[in-house]
């Protein structure tokens, strides 16, 4: 067998593992969804009103700040998804199967693509769910096209990649589940501090930068222009350099951390 | 070099059977600690190969080296001809782990865990549901195959472990204590696996801490101690290391203990228990002799035993330390023992030294 056909065979069958133990408990995964479902209700229904008189929508209230909100929080979703999978990898790193996988003739990366290839199904997966329940409560997009939509799918994709990545190299370094969730917090805690609830001018100028250079606020004002038409400007080349960028950095991060389990 | 001192690989012997696994000089340190002090094996193919040693003694480590799992930091080995550091895949390839440490994935099943073995070993879809079932079955975990085996017992998850080692049909299996945990059913079973495995010609490098096993089990045993192989040989050669057996008298009044003490020569004494131990074989002979003595003497102890040499004393003699008090005084001090590495043959070890007590 060629090395790649032994990679992807590898890899699936590690997938399956993965999906399986995510079938078999699926509490952590509806867990991980309750925090973005709970945000935009909050979000509309409680603080709607006065959140879209205070970022001047027009007046068109809480329907516009709806639209507003949703791309930030299907950002914010994969964030929360991906945290799941920092805590994932590093409880299956303490298993004792691992040890048995690295005295097998099996794909080396195979352990860590299954997990990666898994979080990103799952990630897709929770952004269709939360964008479902935003679509329930009234979210539409404004005169999106095919060809925006296919563009939006593959920057969620790209960004779910990115972020799976980085926590599938803070799971490998954290050596306990709990220490795992703390470490991953950035990922729920910078979409929360990005233009997802409040456009970044509309923030304290002492913060703006704080909102500006990070991954989230580009990502956010793309898929915001893709799927309501407003401006994207720079921010497409930006979101797509920081996924590539985070995808290199957990990679590296992650084989390295992987290749010496010992320095954990 | 092992090699040249092991009785069976005389150099006119003709043909040496073929190595499984060779090391020499393996080292291995976690920071300023020297876990592995040089170790040489020689496991011949198809043979079973035990590594008895106290805890700490590096049995795991070197189990853990020669399965690829970690690195050694000198040294070097081959393992089915592959050098295992040069071609680690084609060492996995070719051995099956079975680690001190439970390797199941407790959040699937039984079935669900021999599955992943099979596809891990690229069986076709059809010969891995085959071959589970039967290595399922063989392990009596067929009834549980389709529980999660998280909520399988200590021994119930330790078969599972053996028989996802089974999967691929290794020629090279380690087995880092297999049986601890096991009840002694459950034992004696996991013998004759391992017995069955050996007619079918794998060869079995097994650890263990309990001495009927590897007297049991094993074609050959080396004891590590403090990372260093300090005996290796048969049962047997490792039993004619150390003195030979004695006769336990036990006295409950001290006068006769003492009257006995007397009355009889070469006896170690110990004052504080009112036990004498004597030198012996065991022979009819010998005890003949020796309760003609205390008949003359008019002396009757309280407790006679006949002790013959089996492998805790060897452990205890050969392994430093952490040995218990009790086994001390019928065990020589350790530096008393010639190193059987450096004898030609364990058989012409010249007469041991009498049993002292301190
Ligand atoms: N990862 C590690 N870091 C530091 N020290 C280690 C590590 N692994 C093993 N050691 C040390 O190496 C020594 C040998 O350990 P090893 O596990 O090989 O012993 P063992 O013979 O298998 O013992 P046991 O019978 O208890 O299983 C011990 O002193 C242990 O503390
Ligand atoms: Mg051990």
């Amino acid at each position: 067998m060629s090395s790649l056909s032994l990679a992807v065979r590898d890899a699936s069958t590690m997938l399956r593992r993965n999906l399986l133990h995510a079938r078999r408990y699926p509490s952590m995964t509806l867990n991980l969804l309750l925090t973005p479902v709970m945000l935009l209700l909050l979000f509309v229904y409680v603080f709607g009103d006065t959140m879209s008189a205070g970022i001047g929508t027009g007046g068109a209230g809480r329907s516009a700040y709806l639209a507003y909100l949703v791309p930030g929080i299907l950002l914010l979703t994969i964030g929360g998804t991906t945290i799941g999978s920092a805590v994932s990898v590093s409880t299956d790193m303490t298993e004792g199967i691992i040890a048995r996988f690295r005295t097998m003739a099996i794909h080396r990366g195979s352990v860590l693509i299954g997990h990666v290839v898994g979080s990103v199904l799952q990630c897709m997966a929770s952004v269709v769910l939360v964008g479902a329940v935003g679509v329930a409560i009234g979210f539409r997009s404004s005169g999106a096209t095919v060809v925006d939509w296919v563009l939006a799918a593959g920057l969620l994709t790209l960004v779910s990649l990115a972020l799976t990545w980085i926590a599938v190299g803070m799971g490998l370094s954290s050596p306990t589940a709990e220490a795992a969730s703390n470490n991953a917090t950035p990922l729920i805690f910078l979409p929360l501090i990005s233009s997802t609830f409040v456009p970044v001018h509309a923030m304290p100028g002492w913060f703006q930068p704080v909102a500006e250079y990070q991954p989230f606020t580009p990502a956010v004002e793309t898929l915001r222009g893709l799927l309501l038409g407003t401006h994207i400007g720079h921010n497409g080349w930006l979101a797509v350099a920081w996924c590539v960028a985070l995808t290199a950095l957990g990679y590296f991060w992650s084989k390295a951390r992987y290749d010496n389990p010992a320095t954990r | 070099m092992p090699t040249s001192v092991m009785p069976t690989s005389k150099p006119e012997g003709g043909q040496q059977p073929l190595a499984a696994v060779t090391a020499l000089g393996l080292r291995k340190a976690y920071g300023d600690k020297t876990v592995l002090d040089g170790i040489d094996l020689r496991i011949p193919a198809g043979s079973v190969f035990a590594l008895l040693g106290p805890n700490g003694a590096g049995k795991t480590t070197t189990v853990q080296i020669l399965s690829t799992l970690i690195s050694a930091d000198g040294g070097q080995a081959q393992v089915a001809g592959h050098d295992i550091a040069a071609s680690p895949d084609g060492v996995r390839a070719a051995i099956g782990v079975t680690g001190q440490f439970s390797a199941v994935d407790g959040l699937i099943t039984g079935e669900e865990n021999m599955l992943l073995m099979a596809d891990l070993h690229h069986l076709p879809r059809r010969d891995g549901r085959r071959v589970a079932a039967e290595l399922l079955a063989r392990f009596d975990l067929t009834e549980a195959a389709k529980k999660p085996a998280s909520t399988y017992s200590g021994g119930m998850k330790r078969r599972l472990d053996i028989a996802m080692t089974l999967v691929g049909s290794p020629r090279i299996i380690f087995l880092d204590e297999p049986t601890t945990g096991l009840d002694p059913r459950a034992r004696h079973t996991m013998w004759a696996i391992i017995r069955a495995l050996v007619s079918d010609g794998v060869t079995v490098l097994l650890t263990t801490q309990y001495l009927d096993e590897a007297d049991e089990l094993a074609d050959r045993i080396a004891v590590l101690d403090g990372g260093r192989i300090v005996a290796e040989g048969t049962a047997e050669e490792l039993k004619r290391l150390i003195p030979g057996g004695h006769v336990r008298l036990r006295f409950t009044d001290p006068a006769a203990y003492r009257g006995a003490a007397t009355a009889l020569r070469d006896v170690a004494r110990h004052d504080e228990t009112l036990v004498l131990q004597i030198s012996s074989d065991g022979s009819q002979r010998e005890l003949r002799a020796i309760l003609d003595r205390l008949d003359a003497a008019g002396i009757e102890a309280d407790e006679l035993t006949v002790h013959t040499p089996d492998l805790d004393d060897v452990f205890f003699a050969l392994t430093g330390g952490s040995a218990g008090g009790t086994a001390r005084r019928h065990a020589p001090d350790p530096q008393d023992t010639p190193d059987p590495r450096n004898a030609p043959d364990p058989r012409d070890t010249p007469g041991q030294p009498k049993e002292n007590v301190r």
